[in-house]
């Protein structure tokens, strides 16, 4: 039967809709999501993580899960319960224990919450935060995990991009246990949501939650980047300056188009190296990834770790004195000039965003 | 303390890459390879907190192909002191890599497990995590900055996360992965890469360890991406801002 159903499957590959209802009959879907949230909200990130469980079939029940402490905690429950039409359930962990997002203590959650009811996939962004924790909750379960996944073609069946995006890998899960995956948000835009509906939130009993005898992790602090631009990841415009900027005060006339085009900063790794800005601003392999409408380089040569960070972007433009960088073969836009002239000349003629 | 270092080798960082025409993965053959750039990191950390007299004996470990024995000599070259080949003639799933290093770990007892953060062909980011939830150990993942402290017993390490810098305090054993910013790791020199063909590679196979292959993903196909069409060079900024206004409709 399974046999059977396998087959069917590669003949309909080309279609979809048949494909995931093929796919339904054969297995029940849960997800559970391990959702980001800071300061009494949820984080956009964990919105287009549900947007990407829906793709997973479509009778799909989907369950946020929420760990923390405190009045906060709540308070994002209560917009987490809300954010997306599809969410069904909102389970809520409180305690001390996850006041920070420790991987030890947040995978033995997971682990605990999916001994109590049973999922079939468990997801999470592939941020900082997906990757520390998830890969670890996969062991605990003895599964492999699918990281940074583009593409869902089924409720076992991915796309991951693999040797910085220059191929893309399709692989299907065979395993037992839950299927465990982390979403490259940015392939899975959240659309504005009209329909209003609120789903359960049901806090978690943890009496019976046992951490290893002794936790023997300890938060410390956190710096952060007090930014009011947009968020990288999310950004409609970035705007991204490399080593030839060749100053921390040359940086801030990225800033100022930026701006001007509300639009969010990167870097490449040089830039980054260089302390012209601090590195959660860098984008690439292993940086951030984006996807903006409007991509703007500035003095990037264009290296395939830094290409693989903003090939999805729907309009590259590029500045550069080097005729022939790299970064010109994947511009839709591109000007062969001094960035020190270029930039102060876009600054005067844009138009001001609206 | 013993540190124990995994290093992969992978196709080198530099190489354009190209998928092969059946569609059943990257080609590697005739390909330039070298160690995972992550793992230099690594190595060179662990080295370092040896060179400082907190650690006795840095053990590289590599596991694949005969050919990783070239990866590992380069890492006796660069100042480990002896190397683990576990032989394999097949590629692994992060998750039998993980049991394997976990073996390891139960034999060699080390303090610490260094890690790259991910290895830059499968870009998985996975290993590092799934060895420390298999041994019960703290994770410090994507580490900037690694201080040990004079007892021992502590680790403190400063992660690159997403909206910045976040400070861990991990008790020993713990596993470390490492980000780009850790370090910059040594060339070997000449000498000691006449050295290091002296110092020892154990050979290990899978039955020695008895970690038990789970092969839950397959892979369907490896495909290229879709490529972007080709663009125009434009003259003048006046030309730019047009563009981006009437045809691309962005600004």
């Amino acid at each position: 039967m399974m046999r059977a159903i396998l087959t069917k499957k590669k003949l309909v590959l080309s279609n979809a809709h048949r494909f995931i209802s093929i796919t339904n009959l054969s297995r029940c879907i849960s997800t559970l999501i391990l959702a980001e949230h800071e300061s009494g909200s949820i984080k956009p990130q964990t919105v287009s993580t549900v947007v990407a469980a829906n793709h997973l079939g479509e009778s799909s029940s989907v369950s946020l899960l929420l760990a923390g402490s405190g009045s906060s905690l709540q308070e994002a429950a209560s917009q987490a319960a809300s954010c997306h039409p599809s969410v069904s359930e909102v389970l809520v962990a409180d305690s001390d224990r996850f006041e920070y997002p420790l991987a030890e203590p947040w995978a033995k959650l997971v682990d605990f919450v999916r001994q109590q009811r049973d999922y079939s996939h468990i997801l999470a962004s592939s941020s900082s935060f997906g990757k520390n924790i998830l890969p670890r909750v996969a062991a605990l379960l003895d599964v492999s995990p699918v990281t940074d996944v583009v593409k869902i073609l089924g409720s076992n069946e991915f796309i991951r991009p693999i040797y910085a995006g220059n191929a893309l890998c399709r692989v299907r899960y065979t395993g037992a246990g839950p299927c465990v995956l982390t979403i490259r948000t940015t392939s899975f835009p959240v659309t504005p949501i009209t329909e209003s509906k609120k789903a359960t939130i049901s806090q978690i009993d943890l009496s019976k939650f046992k951490e290893d005898a002794v936790s023997r992790s300890r938060y410390v602090g956190q710096s952060t980047q007090d930014t009011e631009r947009p968020d990288l990841g999310s950004a409609r415009v970035v705007i991204t300056g490399g080593r030839a900027l060749k100053s921390v005060e040359n940086f801030k006339m990225i800033e100022k188009l930026a701006e001007k085009l509300g639009g969010a900063v990167g870097a490449t790794r040089a830039a980054v190296d260089a302390g012209y800005v601090p590195n959660d601003l860098q984008v690439g392999q292993t940086g951030k990834i984006v996807a903006p409408e409007l991509y703007m380089a500035f003095g990037v040569s264009g290296a395939i770790q830094h290409l693989a960070g903003i090939k999805d972007s729907k309009v590259i433009v590029a500045v550069n004195k080097d005729a022939d960088a790299p970064i010109f073969q994947v511009a839709d836009y591109g000007l062969v000039g001094d960035l020190f002239e270029v930039i102060p000349e876009l600054l005067e003629k844009l138009p001001e965003k609206k | 303390m013993k540190i124990l270092v995994a290093v992969k080798r992978v196709v080198d960082y530099a190489v354009k890459i190209r998928v092969k025409p059946d569609k059943t993965g990257v080609d590697t053959q005739n390909v330039k390879m070298s160690m995972n750039p992550f793992c230099e990191i690594a190595l060179e950390e662990a080295l370092r907190i040896k060179e400082a007299g907190f650690a006795k004996e840095v053990v590289a470990v590599s596991i694949g192909p005969p050919q990783c024995v070239d990866t590992l000599r380069t890492g006796l070259a660069m100042g480990a002191d002896r190397a683990i080949h576990v032989e394999a003639n097949s590629s692994f799933l992060p998750l039998t890599i993980a049991k394997i290093l976990k073996s390891l770990a139960d034999v060699e007892n080390p303090g610490l497990i260094f890690l790259g953060k991910q290895a830059i062909d499968d870009d998985c980011n996975q290993t590092g995590q799934m060895v420390a939830a298999l041994l019960g150990w703290p994770q410090a993942t994507f580490a900037s900055k690694v201080v040990l402290d004079k007892d021992k017993q502590f680790a403190t390490v400063d992660r690159e996360v997403d909206g910045g810098l976040e400070t861990l305090s991990v008790g020993l054993p713990a596993v470390i992965t490492t980000d780009l910013r850790l370090n910059q790791p040594r060339y070997a020199t000449l000498p000691n890469i006449m050295k290091a063909k002296s110092k020892p590679i154990k050979k290990m196979t899978l039955e020695d360890l008895k970690v038990d292959i789970k092969s839950d993903i397959e892979i369907v196909e490896v495909t290229e991406p879709p490529k972007r069409k080709s663009g125009v060079i434009v003259s003048s900024v006046d030309e730019l801002i047009d563009k981006l206004k009437n045809e691309a409709h962005v600004v």
